[in-house]
């Protein structure tokens, strides 16, 4: 009996605490609940770390509750965060549908929600104040420009996808194709699916190198992430070529070992997914806090092309938040 | 009935479905079997078929000898992630390369043990037995590398998959190794006739004096070993361990190769040998779509396409309609048990 109370009597202190905790914080400064999906890739645990350190930097109390992959998760820590009473909600969705019904909760206790690196699919836009994406269409042209600025418009261009019919790999895809559409000298000579892996990036590069003549036919690899160029590297140099002289690389997403690997000459160019998504979505709502102006319904983040040059210091800033 | 059946006549699906899929390769792409030296290494599209088909083909070796027993092990990809997690971690530590190995094949063997133990003593069925590990595999391989992939310099263990033996790539001088030593153990001692017994019969083998538990466990430990040495591989050949992604559905070609090489599901009668050519044959395949320059989202269909062909010859139902050579038995039909005497042996 004596056990019950004193858990019972703890829970109570606990809740209290909580409950003051939350009170004072919202005297002091902005307290935004963050709903993460998981820590499934290296980005994804550099998106959480940023998010932290971003929050700090601007003064915000960050609570963040990981849902390990489960909408489920998701929605519970959303009604929490509203029963908490917080000054907005973030949300990673895993998956883009069903989330009508907890958003009209958060809606109803007026409090702002931001999306965060993905789009969820509904027929009510009020449900959410702002969505923060990157423009993967986008980051397919920036690499085309890149690689047609490069080579003056004339190149042979293999091209490794992600997972088929992943919005990723389809959108990266289509903004390369509309950069290689406008230059007649470029082609994609070899196209097919490294599955965004490693493994399979360095699988399928040494069957285009074999295919065309040895890698003579080919002038540049375009990844549709760092992954499968760094498997793509492994295969050139193993075929007895220079990967980053003989063929160019080029790829997306910024993570640290395509940074280390240009830093060592043999990849060329990458177009960063930044992982900073709650810093814009901070600004928007400390902006939404103090005047009440609604941000726009997508900020769209920016996809910064980073070359060889800058790559030393861009690994040693990044190995530790990845 | 002799131990081994007879025959080319036997094994005529599998090897002539291999001899039939390199030939479409060829038509494909005339440059199929050029082979060079590059870097005192063999180079070609056909190395690439064993080399790349070198981890099902280890994968295979160890799940025939778990089917035989009329088992099954799904574990093998996560198990995979984990000797490779544990592998790229240590290296990355600065740990010499045999305590790497040691570790990694010993955290395959621990899997192959946990797996065995909970089919030979708890007699849980082997699909949802092995089923625990492969979903919390996975999970274990994570936390070793902490949800990133851990990349690691070191030559050494980078030899395991790049480096080469008399210009024969390490991931095939590795299968043909562990093919070896697990046809002398399973060809050359009773082993393989009690594993074939168990299959057919566990209460007839225990009453024959087959010590059931012991001959289940370790074909589970030697099928840990074979993923860890697989694991090995695959993270030595891109130089990092990715827990997310290595040896993912590999448990699923392994199986598919076992099958593909005419094993039966049901246990029984075995052969490493056809397992493997069973592996080459999908990998011929995966990269015989790659050098074709069909566009990826017809891989799977054509890969499925292929091997219905391949199973169909195989049906018993179907090969019935078939012209038989003589002396050919049906593939899949389940030989008579083995007479008792011979199966009180120990290994």
């Amino acid at each position: 009996m004596s056990r019950k109370w004193v858990i019972s009597a703890a829970t109570a202190a606990a809740a209290l605490f909580i409950g003051l905790g939350a009170v004072q914080a919202a005297d002091k400064k902005l307290v935004v609940g963050f709903s993460q999906i998981g820590s499934e890739s290296g980005w994804r645990a550099a998106e959480t770390k940023t998010a932290k350190a971003e929050a700090d930097k601007r003064g915000i109390d960050l609570k963040i509750s990981d849902a390990q992959q489960k909408q489920e998760n998701q929605i519970k820590a959303v009604r929490s965060f509203v029963a908490q009473g917080v000054d907005a909600i973030f949300i990673a969705p895993v998956v883009a549908t069903g989330w009508d019904s907890v958003l009209k909760e958060a809606k109803e206790a007026k409090i702002p929600v931001v999306l965060l690196d993905r789009q969820i699919e509904t027929k009510d836009q009020s449900l959410y104040m702002t969505a923060v994406t990157s423009d993967t269409v986008h980051e397919g042209r920036v690499a085309g420009e890149w690689l047609a600025k490069q080579t003056g418009g004339k190149c042979a261009v293999v091209e490794l996808q992600g997972t088929v019919g992943s919005s990723p790999a389809i959108n990266r895809k289509k903004g390369f194709d509309e950069i290689v559409a406008k230059n007649p000298g470029m082609k994609i000579v070899r196209t097919q699916s490294g599955d965004f892996t490693r493994a399979k990036g360095k699988e399928v590069m040494e069957s285009f190198i074999k295919a065309e003549n040895g890698g003579k036919g080919i002038c540049a690899v375009y990844a549709h992430n760092d992954d499968m160029a760094v498997g793509a590297i492994q295969a050139i140099k193993e075929a007895g070529l220079k990967p980053g002289k003989d063929i160019l690389v080029v790829s997306i997403d910024g993570v640290p070992d395509i940074f280390k690997a240009m830093s060592e000459g043999e990849a060329n160019a990458t177009v960063e997914l930044t992982p900073n998504m709650a810093g814009p979505a901070y600004d928007a709502l400390i902006a939404f806090k103090k005047d009440g102006k609604a941000p726009p319904k997508w900020i769209q983040t920016e996809s910064a092309l980073f070359t060889p040059d800058t790559a030393k210091a861009e690994y040693e800033r990044r190995k530790d938040a990845y | 009935m002799t131990l081994s059946a007879p025959g080319p006549a036997r094994n005529l699906p599998q090897y002539g479905a291999l001899f039939a899929v390199l030939l479409a390769n060829w038509l494909l792409f005339p440059d199929f079997f050029a082979i060079r030296l590059q870097d005192g290494r063999l180079f070609g599209s056909l190395i690439d078929v064993l080399n790349r088909g070198a981890p099902v083909a280890l994968l295979a070796i160890g799940m025939t000898m778990v089917i035989a027993t009329r088992g099954v092990d799904l574990s093998v990809g996560a198990v995979m992630a984990i000797s490779g997690a544990i592998a790229a971690t240590m290296t990355g530590a600065g740990w010499s390369l045999p305590a790497v190995l040691a570790a990694s094949l010993a955290a395959g063997l621990l899997c192959g043990l946990w797996n065995g133990l909970l089919v030979a003593v708890l007699r849980i069925q082997p699909i949802i037995a092995t089923l625990i590990l492969m979903v919390a595999g996975r999970g274990i391989a994570q936390l070793v590398t902490e949800g990133q992939i851990v990349t690691f310099t070191s030559p050494a263990l980078a030899f395991i998959g790049s480096g080469s033996f008399l210009t024969v790539p390490m991931p095939v001088v590795l299968t043909i190794v562990v093919l070896a030593v697990t046809a002398l153990l399973v060809r050359a001692t009773a082993l393989g006739l009690m594993i074939e017994a168990v299959g057919i019969n566990r209460l007839s083998s225990a009453g024959a004096g087959v010590n059931t538990p012991v001959v289940l466990v370790a074909v589970y430990v030697w099928c840990g070993l074979c993923a860890a040495v697989a694991g090995l591989i695959v993270t030595a050949d891109i130089r990092g361990a990715d827990a997310n992604n290595a040896g993912l559905w590999l448990e699923l070609d392994a199986i598919l190769a076992v099958v593909v090489g005419g094993t039966s599901l049901l246990g029984g009668r075995f052969g490493l040998v056809l397992s493997v050519v069973g592996a080459l044959i999908i990998q011929s395949m995966n990269t015989g779509i790659l050098l074709s320059g069909f566009k990826p989202e017809f891989n799977l269909i054509v890969k499925a396409g292929v091997l219905l062909v391949v199973l169909l010859l195989q049906s018993p139902t179907l090969t019935l309609f078939l012209p038989r050579p003589k002396g050919a038995r049906p593939i899949g039909t389940v030989k008579p048990p083995v007479a008792p005497t011979s199966g009180g042996a120990k290994p």
